[in-house]
């Protein structure tokens, strides 16, 4: 392992006993601020899984995460809470569902076309639960009850405690990023990798590339799932917006800002964006304008994003040292 | 439905078609000759819309707000380009994307903070508020058929000025090798910046026409954007001739998708998910030509 690696572990295990300890030294509006972070880095980790590895830019990711929250909505019965255990594979299956009949559809096209059909399907979504009645109309539904976790009648965790959901949101964003991880290292990785440099070169290699594409394609969907799946249940309501191209957006940028093609990338930039978030919020009404200038200056000046800085000046110091 | 109202509506779904061309014309030119995919390219749609509302109301004047608002996008246009564009030339999609959505929220919270977040309308101006009479109670606006007029004219214009004008030759040499065309002395640097300037012109005016009938809010970039994806996708990329060709069935399948009510197997198919018609038609072109009606082999 080279010291930078060495490093990276420590650094990662360090922050990994800091998220542990959190909601024992933090307040109530911390823990629930980090819980949303940490899915939106499991968002963006997915996304990555597209942009980073497989080399498509998808600019509608926010429709698995936005479907998601509107199954948890639509199987949670009113006033009842519905169970744990099926309304999360529910909605990451129904994610799923959704990501192998767009991909199916937007893996015909490359490139430039691939951003505006991505987008022109995740907008499609969109008017059908805003313009239909199905859940809500544009007012969205809300959920009355967070969903039970009881295992015949044994109760492990009570998400309507916000340090119990604390804790299940950090366990699945570990488990989200050991996963990925994993996957990545596989023959999987390695081909869809290969597939993101030269997708003619992999084909006459004997690999069926579109087949593996939609297999990110449809992995990256359900993890998506997962996290619009926790998001809904943190805030208890879902609106169209969570299916919107401005949510699309900003996960594309957490990619960018953090470093695409890794997967501690995504995790800072969806720390580092929703702090900017925070703190442009703090300053104005108007703090879209500061958003819409910070984008614009990551995209022309930080295009490795947070991870290539600090990959950069690690490269530096090397050089200098050797 | 009888003939009035169907010429009524075949009327609409051509003046919808048209502008829409307009619009999307402006989003593929920036894309076939300088590479650029421009997710902003809506904003300026809204930004024309609430420029005519705006100037008009000033001005008093429909006409002088027109051409006035049309000045003021080609210099937006340009110092976009020299400032943030021309930067993006060689670099990938993925950052024009990034880019050009951060402008996006930024023309949206200016326009929140100079125009507010109201819906207005524009006035027609009165040389063409009349109405041609179609039957006793069903008439046409003299408006709608002047927007249509408008639109035939400046894509015949634009027509005109890349194939048969020494300009449109310089640019159509840009866009087929830069480098090659800045080497036999042609300002290339220029010349994009005024293929920039004339997209972002171009939907800022189809904007403004279209304020008096539309109304003037919010969210209409964002709307106008999408449409003009679907356009570009189905007409295939670069062919100004295939984003005609697809505008204009844009405009009849999503008119006549609003007013003819389907019923399906005894199932009467919502009037609202007519907004809908579009994406099927571009599920099914992508089911089968996924290169676009007029788009080269992928």
């Amino acid at each position: 392992m080279t010291s930078g690696g060495r490093v990276g572990a420590t650094a990662m295990i360090v922050c990994l006993l800091a998220l542990a300890v959190l909601p024992f030294v933090a307040d109530k509006f911390t823990v629930q601020l980090v819980t949303k972070m940490m899915i939106m880095a499991i968002f963006a980790m997915s996304l990555d899984l597209l942009v980073g590895y497989t080399g498509l830019v998808s600019l509608g990711h926010a429709a698995f995460f936005g479907l998601a929250g509107y199954i948890l909505a639509l199987s949670t019965p009113q006033y009842q809470a519905s169970s744990f255990w099926i309304s999360l594979p529910l909605a990451v299956a129904g994610a799923g569902i959704l990501a192998l009949a767009i991909g199916s559809l937007v893996l015909r096209v490359t490139g430039v076309y691939f951003i505006m059909v991505t987008l022109a399907f995740a907008q499609m979504l969109h008017y059908i639960f805003h313009d239909t009645k199905i859940a809500g109309g544009s007012d969205g539904m809300y959920i009355y009850v967070r969903p039970d976790a009881a295992i015949f009648g044994w109760r492990p965790f009570d998400l309507e405690k916000f340090g119990d959901f604390y804790f299940v949101v950090l366990a699945l964003f570990v488990a989200v990023f050991i996963f990925l991880r994993v996957v990545l290292r596989s023959l999987f990785g390695q081909v869809i990798s290969g597939v993101h440099v030269n997708d003619g070169r992999m084909r006459s290699l004997g690999f069926a590339t579109f087949r593996y594409k939609l297999a990110s394609f449809v992995l990256a969907g359900m993890l998506a799932g997962v996290a619009g799946y926790l998001s809904a249940v943190q805030f208890g309501v879902v609106n169209p917006d969570l299916l919107g191209w401005h949510l699309s957006g900003s996960v594309l940028m957490m990619v960018i800002l953090g470093g695409m093609g890794t997967l501690v990338g995504p995790i800072l930039g969806a720390f580092a964006m929703m702090l900017l978030e925070l703190g442009f919020q703090s300053l104005t009404k108007h703090w879209q304008l500061a958003m819409g200038v910070a984008i614009v200056l990551v995209a022309l000046l930080l295009p490795r994003g947070l991870v290539g800085l600090a990959n950069w000046r690690t490269r530096a110091k090397e050089a200098a040292d050797g | 439905m009888d003939f009035a109202t169907f010429l009524i509506q075949l009327l609409n779904a051509v003046q919808y078609g048209l502008l829409l061309f307009l619009v999307a014309s402006g989003l593929t030119l920036i894309f076939g000759i300088m590479g650029i995919i421009n997710l902003a390219h809506g904003s300026f749609y809204m930004i024309g819309a609430y420029l005519a509302w705006s100037l008009s109301g000033r001005i008093g004047n429909f006409w002088v707000a027109i051409a006035a608002g049309v000045v003021l996008t080609v210099v937006l246009g340009m110092l976009l380009e020299w400032l943030l564009i021309k930067r993006l030339y060689r670099r990938d999609h993925l950052y024009q994307v990034l880019l050009t959505y951060g402008l996006i929220l930024i023309f949206e919270e200016l326009r929140s903070i100079v125009w507010g977040d109201d819906v207005h309308g524009v006035p027609i101006p009165d040389s063409l508020s009349a109405s041609i009479p179609l039957t006793d109670t069903l008439a046409y606006p003299v408006y709608r058929l002047w927007m249509s007029a408008a639109c035939v004219v400046i894509a015949v214009l634009m027509y005109w000025l890349i194939q048969h004008t020494r300009v449109g030759m310089m640019i159509r040499a840009g866009a087929s090798n830069r480098d090659m065309t800045q080497s036999l002395g042609i300002n290339i640097d220029l010349l994009y910046r005024l293929v920039f300037a004339l997209g972002v012109a171009l939907a800022a005016f189809a904007g403004m026409i279209a304020a008096p009938v539309s109304s003037v809010f919010p969210g209409m970039g964002a709307q106008v954007l999408i449409i003009c994806f679907v356009v570009v996708v189905i007409g295939g990329i670069g062919s100004v001739k295939g984003a005609l060709a697809a505008a204009l069935l844009i405009g009849l399948v999503d008119t006549f998708g609003k007013v003819l009510h389907f019923e399906v197997g005894g199932f009467r198919v919502l009037p609202e998910l007519a907004g809908m018609s579009i994406y099927l038609l571009m599920t099914v072109v992508l089911l089968w030509r996924p290169e676009g009606l007029f788009g080269k082999r992928l």
